[in-house]
């Protein structure tokens, strides 16, 4: 019996050991996430772990960024702007095709826009279609869109993948089978583990160099670091343990891929709460503040330090880091002038990414030796948006501000950091009716240096994409200007 | 017998209808709205209230609990708020990992403990017994992640047998999917193979203190024979009820789990859903373990009267 036993167990461990892990085809890459999509439709939800799936892979806009940031044409393959920069007329390639066999056409462009821009959209950035006035199909190739006022970002505007180009036959099944033009199509999603994404045979454009793209779900930094070690993941582009980097940097197999993004992260202020509703107060609270050790003992050296609300790879960007220079004695001479007193409670709210735990703790100290009273408390994101977001209950919060070019949210009295400043306003409006560049790099020059001045808020660091891939792996995007992991150039070295 | 079981019977109905009223009740009161978590920090009011309107949230709080309870009586069990698909398939599909999980990891846990716990109590107070009592005080003591941690780099990175982890699916064939769930199985079942051994030593000890056990003793039967025979037997009440708290635990409790191995499990399902207000899921997902803790504790006192011929009375 126990021989019997014993035996059995034995020619089990080996059937399950001969059981070859699967090893990943030539042609297709498996690629690592921590966060998994709710659902796969970009036009519904703010999560970004949908477009880090779908973005230019399945579903495509009539403009699309590329990985420097800049905008490329997608779908459309030209655009005419009238005189008054109020007509933009839009050329669409021929021969797109959606992957249910649907001819791709201005008809669908027409309800995709009207769609986001409907009183019952729950798109997430409806503030991108807001200056849409009508839309017209002239023919099949041709679309003219005509806005209420000049709009210098509207290009870029329809590049979000929250702007993409949809079917009216199939939205309706977006969220579990989505339909769109990409050079990828759908073909399963394994709840909480994976979706598997095939190429699209009929493509309008080039085709992919793989066949094949499976998103793998991986939580925890520990897992992912094992699941990358053990090559089950190839590539892990936003890779969730910084610490574990410089060990992937030291074994040739792997590379790691440090880039930049769009996420400015800043020590959010309610401007309008005491003490931090006076100018002083802000001034001291940004003087107070140790960039390089946040940088350092939080993201592992990863950041660039930043002075204002604009990332430092733009060309417009100002460097106005010495407004806000680290200076402890001029910090405390400040607050207390200000007359604040020590008793009052200065409240931390974080958010649960790693850059706002760890950042707290460090930036909670440095306040703390300039006579600043912070408690630190720990929130979930539906408590954060509950309480500091909607409810504007907090001093002070840690968060990166990941959509491109948000200066704009500064011009929103209403917005949770409350700034309420007429004259900034009028610079965003300029700047939205401004087409030429050169004025509009004038006024995104003035609004950076505004909001630095005003000290809105304490403006830390540009957040690094910091990732790690299979050395073999090329076409990866370096730097993050939309979240998105594109692999229409992505392939196998030989 | 019969009064025994209308005694369960009624238990059982009172405290599944008591827990689909307090869980309803917590999760509502838990702040956080799950249309603004849905939207981010970019959307308007007007976006997050007419997606409130498209999730049903604008209804009033009993409409909703009666919705949702009447509807849970025939099979229906609403609709994701994040994911939007109906939540008994996502459940379902959890389960499919999970319950194969904590069933694998239970049966290692008995193939394991009985034996030991036997040996155990036949070489009482000796060397051996002395060495199984420390070995399971360190399986109890070790948490279960770090064990499981520890099981990845020898077999995972170092050795290559295994991946790091994942869920290959059922239809990529049963071994491939028995393949992703051993080693979670394993680490799971440690700890409870440690405490099972203990609890079955300790029970046999009890019974062997018993008339019935002398007696057979002074007919001739050595120690060996005696306690698989006689004295297993009237130590299972203990053990049965440990399995049945035991089973509970792993179906749901196997979250640090799931997340080392990165399964798509039943725990990981609950636990995304409460980071995103997925109040529904949360609702309806303890609201089924609610259930199967109490169904399993039925089956055990069912199965008491199956080992205990006192209660057939």
């Amino acid at each position: 019996m126990i021989k019997l036993l014993t035996k059995s167990i034995a020619v089990f461990v080996v059937v399950i050991l001969s059981i070859a892990k699967t090893t990943a085809a030539e042609k297709s890459i498996t690629i690592g996430m921590q966060l998994e999509p709710p659902n796969l439709n970009p036009t519904g939800g703010a999560a970004a772990a949908i477009d880090e799936i779908v973005y230019a892979n399945l579903f495509e806009g009539l403009t699309r960024f590329e990985s420097d940031g800049s905008v490329a044409p997608s779908l459309a393959k030209s655009w005419t702007i009238s005189s008054d920069n109020l007509t933009y007329v839009f050329n669409l390639n021929e021969n797109i095709t959606f992957h249910d066999g649907l001819p791709m056409t201005a008809g669908d462009v027409k309800f995709s826009l009207d769609r986001a821009r409907s009183e019952e959209s729950t798109n997430a950035q409806k503030i991108l279609f807001k200056d849409i006035d009508n839309i017209a199909v002239i023919d099949d190739l041709t679309i003219q869109v005509k806005l209420t006022r000049p709009n210098g970002s509207f290009i870029s505007n329809m590049a979000w993948g929250d702007a993409i180009i949809v079917s009216e036959k199939s939205i309706s099944k977006a969220e579990i089978a989505p339909i769109g033009t990409g050079p990828f199509k759908f073909s399963k999603w394994v709840k909480g583990d994976r979706v598997e994404l095939v190429k699209n045979e009929s493509y309008w454009g080039p085709q992919v160099s793989l066949d094949k793209a499976v998103f793998k779900f991986i939580s925890d930094p520990t897992a992912a670091f094992a699941a990358v070690m053990a090559g089950d993941i190839d590539a892990f582009p936003v890779f969730p343990a910084p610490e574990n980097l410089s060990q992937f940097e030291a074994d040739p197999r792997f590379t790691v891929i440090v880039g930049s993004t769009e996420g400015e992260t800043i020590l959010s202020t309610n401007n309008k709460k005491p003490p931090f509703d006076k100018l002083q107060m802000r001034k001291a609270l940004a003087h107070a503040i140790n960039r390089q050790e946040i940088i350092d003992g939080a993201m592992f050296g990863f950041g660039t330090p930043i002075g204002t609300h604009f990332a430092p790879h733009n060309p417009n960007y100002l460097d106005l880091t010495s407004q806000s220079e680290y200076n402890p004695k001029l910090s405390k001479k400040l607050i207390k002038e200000s007359g604040y007193n020590p008793d009052t409670i200065i409240s931390l709210k974080l958010p649960p990414p790693s850059y706002a735990r760890r950042g707290g703790e460090i930036i909670a100290s440095q306040l703390r030796n300039v006579g600043l009273n912070v408690e630190i408390s720990n929130l979930e994101w539906a408590q954060w948006l509950e309480q500091v977001f909607k409810g504007k209950d907090y001093n002070l919060t840690i968060v990166s501000h990941t959509e491109p070019a948000d200066i704009n949210i500064y011009a929103r009295p209403d917005y949770y950091f409350q700034y309420d400043r007429e004259d900034f306003r009028d610079i965003i409006t300029k700047l939205n009716l401004a087409t030429d560049p050169k004025i509009r790099t004038k006024y995104l020059h003035a609004a950076q240096r505004q909001i630095s001045l005003d000290y809105v808020n304490g403006f830390l660091f540009q957040l690094a994409k910091t990732g790690v891939a299979n050395a073999k792996i090329r076409g990866l995007w370096k730097n993050s200007p939309t979240q998105a992991n594109d692999l229409t150039d992505v392939s196998w070295a030989e | 017998m019969l009064s025994y079981l209308r005694a369960r019977l009624f238990t059982l109905i009172i405290s599944v209808l008591l827990s689909s009223f307090t869980i309803f009740v917590l999760i509502e009161v838990v702040p956080g709205d799950p249309a603004s978590f849905m939207l981010g920090i970019n959307a308007t009011e007007e976006t997050v209230e007419s997606l409130r309107k498209e999730l049903g949230l604008d209804h009033n709080f009993l409409n909703r609990y009666l919705d949702w309870s009447i509807g849970m009586l025939s099979g229906d069990f609403g609709i994701s708020y994040t994911y939007r698909v109906p939540v008994q398939e996502l459940i379902m599909e959890r389960l499919k990992v999970s319950l194969p999980l904590a069933t694998l990891s239970l049966t290692l846990s008995i193939f394991i403990a009985f034996p030991v716990g036997m040996l155990a109590v036949q070489f009482q107070g000796k060397k051996i017994d002395h060495a199984i009592m420390v070995v399971s005080q360190i399986g109890i003591a070790i948490p279960n992640f770090w064990f499981a941690m520890i099981l990845v780099l020898i077999f995972s990175i170092n050795l290559q047998w295994f991946s790091a982890g994942g869920f290959y699916g059922w239809e990529s064939g049963f071994l491939m999917g028995l393949k992703s769930l051993i080693l979670p199985a394993i680490a799971l079942a440690l700890p409870q193979a440690s405490i099972l051994s203990r609890i079955i030593r300790s029970a046999i000890l009890n019974t062997l203190m018993e008339d019935y056990i002398r007696t057979a003793r002074s007919k001739g039967l050595s120690l060996r024979q005696v306690i698989p025979r006689h004295a297993l037997r009237n130590a299972l009440i203990p053990v049965l009820t440990i399995l049945g708290l035991q089973f509970s635990f792993l179906l749901a409790g196997a979250i640090i789990i799931e997340n080392v191995f990165f399964l798509p499990g039943l725990g990981r399902l609950i636990f995304q859903a409460i980071t995103q207000r997925d109040l529904i899921v949360v609702e309806s997902a303890v609201m089924l373990l609610v259930f199967s803790v109490i169904m399993v504790n039925f089956i055990v006192d069912l199965l008491y009267i199956l080992v205990d011929p006192r209660l057939r009375k």
